[in-house]
């Protein structure tokens, strides 16, 4: 937990990645120095600037070995990149400007499909600029052949995290359940925030399911419609109607667009496995 | 009124693509995109006003391109004008890449005055890219001398800042040595120096050359520029380069980036803007000319560049650097198919797999090479770009239409190519076709459906069945048209990879993996069922309009040869649907294609009849009695209405003709029973009254009732004489005329 204790309170930009041709889990080390070329090639690239500027990014490939499902999962592999400025160079004063990691939580589903050169890490989250997310991803999409596609979250699965978080048991005074409601087709974008005493999503939820440890989807609409039907008794408005765009819970928080924050060490490995099956729907 | 030339003699199998196939002009690499083109692209969102730019430029252009000798900028308002109109375009949107072969041209041969050279040369800024051919004459002007060295100079330190869009450097790196030896020339060293920097690679590094830098820096003391060179000299060949080099400086050059690098800035800025993409980066070597909106999309195709990842294993194996060449070929190289004949032992996969579509003779080679991950990976790849580039899937990416109608040609084209279908573009289809409004992309997307696999999923009604008749049916008689010819293509497709693998040596492996032969039928089955059901409701929608019926028949001239043709132990006959208005047309070129389509028909149930009676091989097939059974109906009913003029009596089909005399005599019309015969017939009026004409130009009555005896077999020649071979086929083959004389006598017409 100690390890992927940075992972949290960040938010992330989720991605799907078709399997990695020919990637090697012993060659990280190699990655990052080919990368750190890669990157300060670019940096270059269109106006020749002059050819001796020297690095100014220093980036680290490492696996993160404890963010997996099951053994066949491909340890997690993390992508950092940081600036060392040259003054400080000497104090090894590191700043760290982007981050992302590759990773596979249960994906059974697509690593017992393909042959053996390739590599199942079908979630890639990024955090930090774009124009690094542009690049290392780049450098990925023509070394190991594969492509990134940006993953976004239906409202469907939205709901479905909505109802699954909110089951989950947190030691702590827990946060509100709060759902994001768009309105469409007005001229000004219409959000509703919708937020719920976790205690009382929780008593809810608990009515609604049968057996602990399942959920089927009849059950995840009975919670979501009790919830609409709530809200249409107080404010007179159909959330069935709107767009679900967002779903805070103590234990993590997801944007349809495509972004999510873990809140929750002890639940990251079940919100990933949630997540690396949306990302093998998206490449297969 | 003739039968399309290509039915009369049979088809070949596999016709349908041959130019593809054996185009040898595409050995020659030609996945290269047009500079000039792509230019285009950029602009297209602009207005007229951009055309009159356009106009402009090419005036001033073409001035340039002619202009004579020391023409004086004061005195010329013609030079003035053109000289503003370069600049200002430069600068706002940069130049297109013909333009600066005119351009250098000019400013370098030293032809007009110093300040205007100048200006030119600070106005060479790219939209796109640099040709290299253009840099190239450009170097061989300033081999000649005829500029002063302050133009050399400019020209240089422009090279260095837009090296990076020059389109390729083959050439120029050949023109290493030429560069070198400017290094003599004191001003000009420092940027000689940059410019050999940004060009050296591992074999330019020799012995004599850094006998000479040596030499140059003993006589000129410790200069960046120089120590630059070296450094880089002796990174790739540590054993040659010696001397002990002061560690990494802050800066080795000066900057070189004089008046450009903001105007470049500034029109890539306003490039992408037109295109209203906010765009992070230029990533890929190959295309900075290309416009990409995300980052992680490729819908301009990689260009093909060796796998630097496996490049790099070797070196951890070998212990050799980086720079070093490896065994294997690269694909950058492979220009022509001899080569790729030398190399193919050594070929490697581009790393980028998507690179092939542009590349035939990496198709080729993949031809060649069944290797599971090639396809993989190319699967990916294009599934994943189908998607997110689709147009009407994926919301503000209508605007991309056209390249995604580009890149949906590639792919068809290349699918061509392999004579195979590509499983991504399957699937593709399968999402996007419920989705579809029939019109964006229409004929490339129809011509992909033409390559859905052939496979016994029972997807296909669902996934495109349903989605298509839809279309289909709320469409205009174009579409109508154009769907049935591409189920046409697709079955025909089909038939010839069955044909493929009956013959090669893979056919157990074929099968046993997902398709049986039944269910092989069973799949080209359900296809020719589904067209007979749309064709019949479609013949209904549109009046019978003879275009559509056209397309329908043409579709059953594949069905009725399936079994002598492509081998296959499948024959369906038409739905009633489509059989009587063929037959009761008013069109001579429907009937004669239908006569042919029976005529068909009767050969291939004849000869699997035959192969069945003589049992030479135990069939695994055996065409059902019913097929022998709908044909005999239907052939009753076509010597009944055409021939023996007994078509209302004798016609058994329960959608046939057949009907009581008293219900015909309440027509009115006097002589029924001949008026569908080959005289009467709607469609063959017209020759009967042509045929009066011509035998008896005295007569005026038109009597069409004199047609009978000798007359009616000169008759029948003359139908013939005008084209009509369905028609001779169908005659000659099916209706057995045992007294010439008697023509109302059909033998025996059954099989």
């Amino acid at each position: 937990p100690q390890q992927t204790a940075f992972l949290l309170r960040k938010q992330w930009t989720l991605y799907s990645v078709t399997p990695l041709y020919r990637f090697s889990g012993a060659r990280l080390r190699d990655y990052g120095r080919l990368l750190g070329a890669f990157i300060a090639a670019e940096k270059q690239k269109g106006l020749a600037g002059g050819g001796g500027v020297e690095l100014d990014i220093k980036v680290a490939v490492s696996s993160l070995p404890d963010l997996r499902g099951s053994d066949q999962d491909q340890a997690a592999v993390l992508v950092q990149l940081s600036s060392r400025s040259s003054a400080s160079r000497k104090n090894s004063e590191e700043k760290l400007l982007w981050s992302g990691w590759f990773c596979c939580v249960s994906g059974d589903d697509l690593s017992e499909r393909v042959p053996e050169d390739f590599t199942c890490l079908p979630l890639f989250l990024a955090n930090g600029a774009d124009s690094y997310t542009s690049i290392v991803g780049s450098w990925f999409q023509k070394t190991f052949d594969c492509c990134f596609r940006r993953l976004a979250i239906s409202p469907l699965n939205l709901s479905w995290m909505a109802a699954m978080w909110t089951g989950c048991k947190v030691d702590k005074t827990a946060s509100a359940l709060e759902l994001v409601f768009s309105v469409p087709s007005l001229p000004q974008p219409l959000d509703i925030l919708y937020a719920i005493h976790p205690e009382d999503a929780k008593d809810l939820w608990d009515t609604v399911q049968k057996t602990p440890g399942e959920i089927t989807q009849e059950e995840v609409d009975v919670f979501m419609d009790c919830l609409y039907s709530h809200f249409h008794r107080h404010f007179k408005i159909r959330l069935s109607a709107t767009k679900l765009v967002k779903v805070s819970t103590a234990i993590a928080s997801a944007h349809c667009d495509g972004f999510i924050k873990f809140l929750q060490s002890q639940y990251l490995t079940g919100v990933l496995m949630l997540l690396t099956e949306l990302a093998i729907s998206q490449i297969q | 009124m003739q039968r399309r030339q290509s039915s009369k003699t049979p088809k070949q199998p596999l016709q349908g693509h041959h130019e593809n196939q054996t185009d040898l002009s595409a050995w020659r690499k030609g996945g290269r995109i047009d500079p000039g083109k792509s230019v285009q692209n950029i602009q297209s969102p602009n207005d007229q006003k951009n055309d009159s730019k356009q106009d402009s430029l090419e005036q001033a252009l073409s001035y340039f391109a002619k202009v004579q000798d020391r023409v004086s900028l004061k005195n010329n308002s013609v030079l003035q004008k053109h000289l503003t109109t370069v600049e200002s375009i430069a600068l706002q949107r940069g130049l297109p890449p013909e333009g600066f072969d005119v351009l250098l041209n000019v400013a370098l041969s030293g032809k007009l005055a110093d300040t205007v050279n100048t200006r030119l040369l600070k106005s060479l800024v790219p939209a796109s890219v640099i040709p290299e051919t253009s840099v190239i004459s450009s170097v061989s002007w300033l081999c000649v001398s005829k500029c002063s060295g302050n133009i050399q100079l400019l020209f240089l330190r422009w090279l260095i800042t837009v090296f990076d869009f020059i389109d390729r450097k083959e050439q120029l790196h050949a023109l290493y040595g030429f560069f070198f030896s400017f290094l003599q020339d004191e001003k000009m060293c420092p940027y000689v120096c940059h410019l050999l920097y940004l060009l050296t690679r591992k074999e330019s590094v020799k012995p004599f050359r850094i006998r000479r830098l040596l030499d140059l820096q003993a006589k000129m003391g410790m200069q960046s520029h120089l120590q630059a060179l070296l450094s880089l000299y002796k990174l790739f060949c540590p054993e040659l380069v010696t001397i002990t080099l002061p560690g990494k400086m802050k800066t080795y050059f000066k900057s070189s980036e004089g008046p450009w690098k903001a105007a470049i800035n500034t029109v890539r800025r306003r490039n992408q803007e037109n295109s209203l993409v906010s765009q992070p980066l230029f990533l890929g070597t190959a295309q900075p000319q290309s416009r990409k909106r995300k980052w992680n999309t490729q819908l301009i195709i990689p260009a093909s560049s060796t796998n630097k990842n496996n490049l790099e294993e070797n070196r951890e194996k070998n212990h050799v650097d980086l720079y070093s060449t490896s065994e294997s070929f690269p694909v950058e190289q492979l220009q022509t198919f001899p080569q790729l004949l030398q190399n193919i032992h050594c070929l490697e996969f581009p790393s980028q797999m998507g690179s092939v579509l542009t590349n035939p003779l990496l198709l080729h080679y993949m031809n060649c090479i069944k290797d599971e991950s090639v396809y993989l990976r190319l699967y990916y790849w294009m599934g994943q770009t189908l998607q997110e580039e689709c147009t009407w899937c994926v919301a503000d990416n209508n605007q991309y239409e056209e390249e995604f109608k580009d890149f949906l040609e590639t792919v068809y084209k290349t699918e061509c190519f392999l004579q195979e279908g590509f499983s991504s573009c399957e699937e593709f289809l399968y999402k996007s076709l419920p989705l579809w409004d029939g019109f964006c992309c229409r004929s490339q997307i129809l011509k992909l459906v033409s390559w859905i696999p052939l496979s016994s999923s029972s997807e296909m009604k669902s996934h495109l069945y349903d989605p298509l008749a839809q279309l289909f049916f709320t469409s205009s008689l174009y579409f109508k048209c154009s769907v049935l010819e591409t189920l046409k293509e697709l079955l025909q497709n089909w038939l010839n990879w069955h044909m493929i693998h009956l013959d090669s040596e893979f056919e157990s492996e074929v099968y046993s993996l997902n398709t049986t032969l039944s269910g092989l039928v069973n799949v080209v089955a359900e296809l020719i069922h589904f067209v007979g059901w749309i064709s019949t409701v479609a013949l209904r929608l549109e009046n019978n309009a003879t275009f559509l019926l056209y397309f329908i028949l043409d579709f059953y001239e594949t069905v009725c040869d399936m079994y002598l043709r492509y081998n296959l132990p499948l024959l369906i006959m038409p739905p009633a649907g489509v059989f009587y208005p063929a037959l009761l047309s008013m069109d001579s070129v429907s009937l004669n294609q239908l006569c042919y389509i029976m005529y068909r028909y009767r050969t291939n149930l004849v000869a699997a009849k035959e192969n069945e009676l003589s049992k030479k091989k135990t069939l695994q097939f055996k065409f059902s009695s019913q097929i022998y059974q709908e044909y005999n109906q239907y052939i009753i009913a076509m010597v009944g209405c055409l021939w023996t003029s007994r078509a209302f009596q004798k016609d058994i089909h329960p959608q046939g003709l057949r009907m009581d005399d008293e219900l015909l005599k309440k027509t009115a019309v006097q002589e029924f029973r001949t008026s569908f015969n080959i005289v009467y017939h709607p469609a063959m009026m017209g020759y009967a009254v042509l045929f009066l004409q011509q035998a008896w130009p005295d007569d005026t009555t038109f009597d069409l009732s004199l047609i009978k005896g000798k007359r009616w077999n000169w008759y029948l020649e003359y139908l013939y004489a005008q084209g009509l071979k369905g028609l001779k086929v169908f005659i000659e083959s099916s209706i057995n005329r045992v007294s010439q004389a008697s023509h109302s006598k059909a033998g025996n017409v059954q099989v």
